[in-house]
């Protein structure tokens, strides 16, 4: 038992450094809006393949959320020091953070596909499927400058 | 002493000239062309398939810009630095003054119409499977594009590797114009033609031996990043667990099964997977069900 407890709190030193509450906040906040997308996305994206049901109650709800995280200011998020070359924990590339201005811009173009969508979802299945391929341009246009491969 | 030298001379002469012959830089034979008539409307799915404007664009071109083939992309790797050249149709700058035969040479045998090699950054291992009908398609499109008159930078590549003539011993070892998955139901043939053809997937997903060859052996088995940073993930059914629908709508939308969106260089090949028919993304998908574990 003695042995047990030492090697799990030996594991949780070790394990630490990996950890995200390790990280620095600006990061955790960056990653944690990043999540709240998904898990919405994930929603209405279950809902345009037909996977999950329609439901224009959960509908709404998602993307009212996407809405509300695309209009969290961003400035506060990217600064210096913060990239994937300066810490462990994050594929963003240093070009977002010479570039945080375009980081916004396509942030703001994230928001206005996010409010399309939250105007259309109540029409149906087929009008979140056909709002989904904006939200994905907007989230392919800044991985594609600013986040590393895995 | 002297006998032994009128003997090796004569030796290293036939040896020199067999490597030459063996090294030459190969040439399609034009009558494969004849009769054919391209499609600019067909060649354009060729073109987005094959992905060529994603290394060709200039580096930071966005939307249509992308279809202004001026070159200028760094592509890093082993060995030294690799920048796509201008293939728009500028007469000088670009490849305006090419005619079928010679984007036949280019694309399927990694040969100039000066006849010299490429270097293999050029995914002409792959492209040699493309059907005649398909270039001459592509051709007919390409010459649509327009034109830009940015020079082609030249390659930052060392000593041995800048000797062009060497890459036709690299050819010799590892260039082939068979599919590396053999014997396979017919349904999944267009998948095949997309995967290992045209979207020249493996060039990527698949790792490298030290001379820069692909490991056919480990088919899609997942390589590191040419850019030193970060992985390419593995395709094989063991390793990539996504169902067939899941893969299709990941190259449909850009969206893994846990929504996550993709990034780096996939995000331009996911664009062009859009822009293809949902037959093609699913037949991509089947085929990479298909492909075998890399256990086996």
């Amino acid at each position: 038992m003695k042995y047990t407890f030492a090697a799990l709190a030996a594991c949780a030193v070790l394990a630490t450094p990996a950890l995200a509450q390790d990280l620095p906040q600006p990061v955790k906040a960056r990653q944690g809006q990043f999540n709240i997308l998904a898990l919405n996305l994930g929603i209405l994206g279950g809902m345009a393949r037909g996977t999950v049901e329609y439901d224009a109650d959960a509908a709404q709800a998602a993307a009212d959320s996407l809405v509300a995280v695309t209009m969290v200011d961003q400035r506060a998020m990217w600064p210096e020091g913060t990239d994937m070359e300066s810490i462990d924990g994050t594929r963003a590339l240093p070009a977002a953070f010479e570039n945080v201005e375009d980081v916004v811009a396509k942030w703001e173009a994230l928001g206005e596909a996010a409010v399309a969508m939250q105007a259309a979802v109540g029409d149906g299945q087929q009008a979140i499927g056909q709002n989904m391929g904006a939200i994905a341009g907007a989230c392919k246009d800044c991985h594609d400058d600013y986040r590393a491969s895995e | 002493m002297r006998r032994l030298l009128t003997l090796l001379i004569p030796v290293a002469i036939v040896a020199i000239g067999i490597g030459l012959w063996l090294t030459a830089p190969s040439r399609v034979d034009a009558a494969r062309f004849d009769g054919l008539t391209g499609a600019a409307d067909r060649g354009e799915a060729v073109f987005t398939a094959a992905g060529c404007a994603s290394c060709h664009h200039a580096p930071d071109a966005e939307g249509e810009a992308k279809l202004v083939l001026a070159g200028g992309q760094p592509f890093p790797s082993d060995f030294g630095t690799f920048y796509a050249p201008n293939i728009s149709s500028h007469p000088e700058a670009g490849i305006g003054d090419w005619d079928l035969e010679d984007l036949a040479n280019a694309v399927t045998r990694g040969v100039s119409p000066e006849s010299q090699h490429y270097y293999p950054a050029f995914p002409y291992g792959a492209y040699a499977k493309i059907t005649d009908q398909d270039l001459a398609d592509l051709w007919a499109y390409m010459q649509t594009l327009p034109a830009d008159a940015t020079p082609s930078r030249a390659h930052d590549v060392g000593f041995p590797f800048n000797i062009r003539r060497s890459l036709g011993g690299w050819k010799l070892l590892f260039f082939s114009d068979d599919y590396v998955i053999e014997d396979i139901p017919a349904e999944l043939e267009r998948g095949r033609y997309l995967v290992e053809a045209l979207a020249h997937c493996a060039e990527c997903h698949t790792p490298r031996n030290a001379l820069g060859g692909l490991d056919t052996a480990r088919w899609m088995g997942g390589a590191p990043n040419p850019s030193g940073r970060g992985t390419i993930p593995p395709l094989t059914p063991d390793e990539l667990t996504w169902s067939a629908a899941d893969i299709a709508y990941y190259l449909e939308t850009g969206f893994t099964p846990d929504f996550d969106a993709v990034g780096g260089h996939m995000a331009e090949v996911v664009e062009n997977f859009a822009a293809l028919t949902k037959e093609d993304r699913d037949a991509v998908a089947a085929y990479v069900k298909a492909l075998p574990p890399l256990s086996e």
